[in-house]
């Protein structure tokens, strides 16, 4: 019999997308012959914007890139900065910085497993994902005033210390986590056709991966062991003690479980941090990191708005809950960055995706699809 | 052959227990049309089991959201009526008011007509449904047959549907759906059959009947004891048949968008709503009717059969969807290869392999 290939345009405007991201697919029946992603529906210029702003004004847009786990997005750029500028960063602080990005890794995973499980058919661990994450984004609340657009990690710190009974409710938090963790493993991971869906579906090679350029869960779900809070320690991580999750087989269950595994191993760090939080200011109170430009060196209760880096270049980055998030800022020694560019997660672990579902039927595309994370804000930027 | 008592001979009986009926019969009979006497009482059949239908589904839809949401930990429906019970009717107030839309590339004429077909095959469905002693519409003789028979229409209206919609969602949809119901139906049937051999008729009627009574005074004599793998497969397969979540790949909504009712808006999508649930009661019933004894129970005293024998049947049927609704809020979908590889590979050798043992059982004298 004579057939023909069939063209699927799926999305923009598609319901397990997670936002505008469009395939086309070349379809032989069920099975998928070719996968080509077209993205750009949400461009907004972000690299762009941050050349037109201070160093200070552009951290609010890095919150839109993932905001699904926006603090990370906060640090990320803030550390480049400070490593250009030099800026040196009370303890406390840290601790406060290593805080909210690992319960936003937490957030992330959960919403992971909720928008996974959604596009597999089963619609209520989105729900029990939500009710978790609301608890988290109601500490954030308190926190700084936003639930998902934070902008609170600053140059030099952040912009406000734990508010009272912060410290309780994030203990209630985790002790509700670790319980409701194994309930959510008792729901999805023993579920046979979860199983039948997931196993030796999207499996993508060490080697592939790492040629595709993947990092974070994605890629350790594929046996490599790299996580750059374990091979370039920043911030307070070298003090804590945690693992990094890894799993060898490179399918989708795969890299699903290494997410699960995360969750609890930063529920494991939020505790250490909770033991080790130590008193002291939550801001570089004092800053002088511009000798040869002459700026006046002084004590201020906040952090200077408008300040010079030296001229200079930075790469700089961290194991966002996605995976590497990089930031690249040039100075000419203006207010204003000469150059950001931004190495987002979601962006190169999407490449891989071709790989993995050509020859695997639709299902399986949204099955891989999920499991690679990604969220269009941070892939398009 | 004695023929088992249906909703007609009911309502006649009904008619004469407050003795009216000679007289209306008189009536007729004046007039000399005896025959309009007996369609106005099946129309009055029909109006009933119509309105039960709708209110069925209203129900069922709002049962469903209910229960979801319980299982999720939310409210669900609160604010329309009493814990938000006129929920559907808000619903269907808001469908009637939108658009009709016909894509422009669409088949026009059959894309109008595949919701009514889909609706009225389902309905067929009702006739030789046993919702209780003598409440039934009409106890045919080749009942269970029938079923199958009208159930093997949904398929091909629905390939219809997605065909007429000229969406590649939509057809792909269609397809699946129609691959799903020819190989659920096949092991739906044989192990259907395991059971008339038992029975020896296909009278839905019949089948209930030989499940009266009970062994050692305490165990019903319901088919799912005899043949607990027939009940597992029949349970499987009907759900498949249903549609629903694990085998919803007619809708498959994060894979095909909405399958193949993309295109559907306003009543249209209506009728492919009421079909849906509406089909989801009465493969129900006829689950169990086939394995759980369909209205059979300990009689009350003082209440009449026909009342009991209803609210039995209801309880088990809602305990089925309970069942199938339970089922979607917990687990996710299967892949379409997947459900055909169950459905050939294992599903119709096991069905083989219990009708075989019943028809040894019933050839040997056992039961």
């Amino acid at each position: 019999m004579e057939t023909e290939t069939l063209l699927l345009n799926m999305g923009p405007v598609h319901p397990s997308t997670h936002g505008v991201l469009r395939f086309k697919l070349r379809m032989d029946g069920e099975i998928i012959r070719d996968c080509q992603i077209v993205i750009g529906y949400l461009h907004r210029g972000t690299e762009k914007i941050g050349e037109m702003k201070t160093y200070l004004q552009f951290i609010p847009y890095t919150d839109r890139l993932d905001y699904i786990a926006a603090m990370p997005n906060n640090y990320a750029y803030v550390k480049a900065v400070e490593e250009l500028a030099g800026v040196e960063v009370p303890q406390r602080a840290e601790y406060i910085r290593v805080l909210v990005m690992e319960l936003n890794r937490i957030v992330n995973h959960l919403v992971f497993m909720g928008s996974l499980l959604l596009d597999l058919g089963a619609s209520t661990m989105i729900m029990y994902g939500f009710r978790e994450r609301e608890n988290a984004l109601q500490l954030y609340e308190s926190l700084c005033g936003a639930r998902m657009t934070f902008n609170y990690i600053r140059p030099g710190g952040v912009r406000e210390d734990l508010p009272d009974g912060f410290i309780p409710k994030l203990n209630e938090f985790i002790k509700d986590m670790e319980k409701r963790i194994v309930d959510y493993e008792e729901l999805v991971n023993g579920n046979e056709i979860f199983l039948m869906r997931m196993k030796n579906i999207g499996v993508i090679s060490a080697e592939e991966a790492i040629n595709y350029g993947m990092t974070g869960p994605s890629l350790r779900g594929s046996g490599v062991d790299y996580d750059i809070r374990k091979l370039e320690p920043y911030s307070i991580y070298q003090d804590l003690d945690f693992k990094a999750c890894m799993r060898r087989e490179g399918d989708s269950y795969a890299r699903y479980l290494v997410r699960v595994e995360e969750i609890r191993e930063s529920l494991h760090i939020l505790k250490q941090i909770v033991d080790k939080l130590p008193e002291g200011k939550t801001i570089n109170q004092r800053y002088n990191f511009a000798p040869n430009t002459g700026a006046p060196s002084a004590v201020t209760s906040y952090f200077p708005r408008i300040f010079t880096p030296t001229e200079g270049e930075v790469y700089s980055r961290i194991e966002a809950p996605k995976g590497e998030l990089g930031f690249f800022v040039a100075s000419d020694g203006t207010t204003k960055p000469y150059r950001v560019k931004i190495r987002s997660p979601s962006f190169c672990n999407l490449v891989a995706l071709p790989k993995m579902v050509v020859g695997l039927k639709i299902p399986d595309l949204i099955a891989a699809f999920g499991t690679i994370d990604i969220v269009l804000g941070d892939v398009d930027r | 052959m004695i023929t088992n008592p249906n909703a007609y001979d009911l309502i006649v009986a009904i008619l004469n227990a407050i003795g009216v009926y000679n007289i209306i019969l008189g009536f007729f009979q004046e007039q000399g049309m005896e025959y309009l006497l007996r369609i106005v009482i099946v129309l009055v059949e029909i109006a009933v089991v119509l309105v039960f239908v709708l209110l069925t589904v209203m129900f069922l839809s709002w049962f469903e959201r209910k229960m979801f949401a319980v299982v999720q930990s939310r409210y669900g429906p609160m604010v329309t009526g009493p814990r938000g019970l006129f929920q559907p009717i808000a619903d269907g107030i808001k469908l009637l008011g939108k658009e009709d839309i016909i894509p422009a590339t669409a088949d026009r004429w059959i894309f109008t007509i595949a919701p009514y077909i889909v609706f009225v095959s389902v309905l067929l469905v009702y006739i030789p449904l046993p919702f209780g002693e003598s409440l039934i519409l009409s106890d045919l003789r080749v009942g269970l047959l029938y079923i199958i028979a009208i159930s093997a229409i949904t398929p091909i209206s629905i390939l219809l549907a997605g065909w007429a919609s000229n969406n590649k969602y939509s057809l792909m949809g269609a397809i699946r759906a129609v691959a799903q119901d020819i190989s659920y139906t096949i092991p739906l049937a044989i192990t259907a059959i395991a059971v008339v051999v038992f029975v020896g008729s296909l009278s839905t009627v019949d089948i209930v009947n030989a499940q009266q009574g009970y062994w050692f005074w305490i165990i019903p004599k319901w088919f799912i004891f005899l043949q607990p793998l027939g009940f597992i497969l029949l349970l499987i397969a009907c759900i498949a048949e249903m549609g629903r979540i694990p085998f919803d790949f007619q809708e498959s909504e994060q894979e095909l968008v909405a399958g193949f009712f993309t295109e559907y808006s306003g009543m249209k999508f209506a009728m492919f709503f009421l079909a849906e649930y509406a089909h989801m009661f009465a493969v129900s019933g006829i689950i169990v009717t086939i394995f759980l004894g369909g209205w059979t129970g300990p009689a009350i005293p003082i209440i009449p059969i026909q009342i009991t024998s209803l609210i039995y049947f209801m309880i088990k049927t809602y305990a089925v969807i309970f069942f199938a609704c339970w089922l979607r809020d917990t687990v996710p979908r299967v892949r379409i290869d997947q459900l055909l590889h169950l459905g050939w590979k294992i599903m119709i050798p096991l069905a083989l392999l219990n009708l075989l043992v019943a028809a040894f059982v019933v050839t040997a004298g056992v039961i």
